[in-house]
């Protein structure tokens, strides 16, 4: 059992967390004690959520987004509650912790250094996973309502974007590189932490709402509901959301790559007609 | 407008590209530039990924380049016969240019190479224009000098002679082949259509008269840049039409108002006034490789 179960833990950890079956319905509970998803082997089995007392129970406004000519980002309405059999527990307050998660793509982060006079790319570390886009939306301070071992299983909080080094690394530390690079993607508003963003009512119904920015990429996006007590996660879902292309921009994104030949013809006589176009037009209009 | 661009998957104003278009279509249309040098950097600036910026760039040069070429044939100022030899050098160097790019590429130092060729040449070629220009605008206000007709160097001396009748020239086509092969190589490697090394090295080393450079650059850059868009768009997938679509529509405009520009300004104005922003360009970019850069690092995409 032991030996199956941490087949299953590798299996899951070495595969894209969202790479979901479709045939599966669109809100499955992640996180039962079959279904050791995001356990770290690291961590001792006791710690593991076994029939949580509180459970998440939620909806997405909606699990998919259709990107358009017009597309200029996005707001999904992340909502829910939390259900009990018991009492509300004594003790501090449940904590909402709510991630949207763009695929990942591989990068290579570069730190210039100036030689011979002039700045040149010198050292790089390669990235093999981080997603194009990471949001955390909390009920509170995310250090304190989230404890670092927790964070660290679960992979919750902007640190923890980033999967793993692709190739030998030939620099110190690729601390200051990571930092590097969840630096720039904040800046760029691709990297978000937005404390105090999800609203809870009662200890029992929360809300919150995730805007998603215009430069969007194609692809099945991931949203993760945490339930925290004293820290620790006591219960977590798993909701998809599917980003795609739609009417004109999906025909030229699937002719671009499955006719690239005619989709280049198609560009020049785009760009030869028009030329030709306005030199006629600015003749007649001359001659007017 | 925001609009999103289905390839290179951002999401930009239309307006903002239109704008930048225009601006580089009214350089083809003044300078017989395609505009490459200008419209890739910026359109970095804003945003776009750099393959994409390079493919989709060199598609939007075809159309203002074919627009700017339609008008000069309408003036008769292009010299077929000499941007067909151009053209046959220009495909040469570009297919040479397309393998020691991936020679430097392979060697990690592409970004650094190309920075150093916009330097130097748009420095030299900046500066020997500026030159000219001035001792031109000298010498045409001292009455008593006259210029010769024809300057005779040892290019002059070369076989092979053909005649270019639209040029007024009667040489070896070694030299215009030369060059054109030197443009292509230049043009593959900094992913530009390569009119602003090719008109100084028109007027400049084959000495053809400055009303027939313009016209007959744009006929080669046609070609040159359809070629590139063909190949970026079939072995890269990099061509974005929703963004090329925009940048020509502004493109096109602006490189007929160029057309007509460039008819009513003297040729020493119009040369000063490229040398101008060829150094402008050269000086922005000398700039960003010897300041400190307000980030040292730098994410690209992919794995090296």
């Amino acid at each position: 059992m032991r030996a199956l179960l941490s087949v299953l833990a590798a299996t899951c950890l070495a595969m894209p967390l969202w790479a979901q079956d479709s045939s599966e319905p669109l809100i499955e509970r992640q996180g039962s004690p079959t279904q050791p998803i995001y356990d770290n082997p690291s961590v001792p089995d006791a710690e593991t959520v076994v029939h949580p007392d509180e459970q998440v129970v939620a909806g997405l406004s909606s699990d998919s987004v259709a990107i358009t000519a017009s597309f200029d980002g996005s707001d999904i309405l992340i909502y829910g509650a939390v259900k009990r059999e018991t009492a509300i527990p004594p003790g501090p307050p449940i904590e909402v912790i709510i991630t949207v998660e763009a695929p990942s793509g591989s990068a290579t982060v570069w730190r210039k250094e100036r030689k011979a006079g002039i700045w040149v790319n010198a050292q790089s570390v390669r990235i093999a996973a981080a997603p194009s886009f990471y949001a955390v939306a909390t009920s509170g301070p995310l250090d304190q309502i989230l404890r670092p071992e927790w964070d660290n299983r679960y992979r919750i909080s902007l640190t923890h974007a980033m999967r793993a080094f692709a190739g030998r690394e030939d620099v110190d530390s690729t601390v200051p590189f990571t930092e590097a690079l969840l630096r720039i993607r904040k800046g760029e508003g691709l990297y978000r932490l937005d404390e105090n963003a999800v609203s809870i009512i009662d200890q029992t119904l929360f809300r919150a709402d995730v805007r998603l920015p215009a430069n969007l990429i194609e692809g099945a996006y991931k949203t993760r509901i945490f339930l925290l007590r004293d820290g620790r996660v006591v219960d977590a879902f798993v909701a998809p959301i599917t980003v795609s292309k739609v009417g004109l921009e999906r025909w030229l994104y699937r002719l671009a790559f499955d006719q690239p030949l005619i989709y280049g013809l198609m560009s020049l006589a785009v760009a030869v007609i028009a030329g030709w176009g306005a030199s006629a037009a600015f003749r007649s209009l001359r001659r007017a | 407008m925001q609009i999103y661009l289905p390839i290179a998957e951002v999401s930009v104003n239309a307006f903002t590209l239109i704008g930048l278009g225009g601006l580089v279509g009214l350089m083809s249309g003044l300078f017989g530039v395609g505009g490459g040098f200008l419209i890739t950097p910026l359109l970095f600036f804003i945003g776009i990924p750099p393959p994409i910026a390079v493919a989709t760039g060199a598609n939007q040069v075809v159309a203002s380049s074919v627009s700017g070429v339609l008008a000069h044939v309408k003036r008769k100022s292009v010299d077929f016969r000499m941007g067909g030899v151009l053209l046959v050098g220009g495909l040469i160097g570009s297919f040479l240019g397309v393998i020691v790019f991936n020679i430097l590429q392979s060697l990690g130092q592409i970004d650094l190479v190309v920075q150093l060729c916009y330097v130097v040449f748009l420095g030299l070629i900046g500066l020997m224009m500026l030159q000219e220009s001035i001792r031109t605008m000298r010498r045409s206000k001292n009455p008593t000098y006259r210029k010769r007709l024809h300057q005779h160097n040892w290019v002059h001396k070369w076989p092979l002679k053909m005649k270019f009748r639209a040029s007024g020239l009667y040489i070896s086509i070694f030299p215009p082949l030369l060059v054109g092969v030197a443009v292509g190589v230049l043009a593959a490697i900094m992913g530009v259509g390569g009119g602003f090394i090719m008109v100084p090295a028109m007027i400049y080393l084959l000495g053809m008269p400055t009303k027939v450079v313009v016209g007959t650059s744009l006929f080669q850059i046609t070609f040159v840049t359809a070629f590139t868009t063909l190949m970026h768009a079939v072995s890269y997938n990099t061509v974005d039409v929703m963004l090329a679509v925009l940048l020509i529509i502004g493109g096109v405009v602006g490189a007929q108002i160029g057309t007509q520009l460039g008819a009513k300004l003297r040729a020493e104005q119009l040369r000063i006034l490229l040398a101008l922003l060829v150094l402008l360009v050269c000086g922005k970019l000398a700039l960003d490789l010897f300041l400190t850069p307000d980030d040292l690092y730098e994410i690209t995409a992919g794995v090296k």
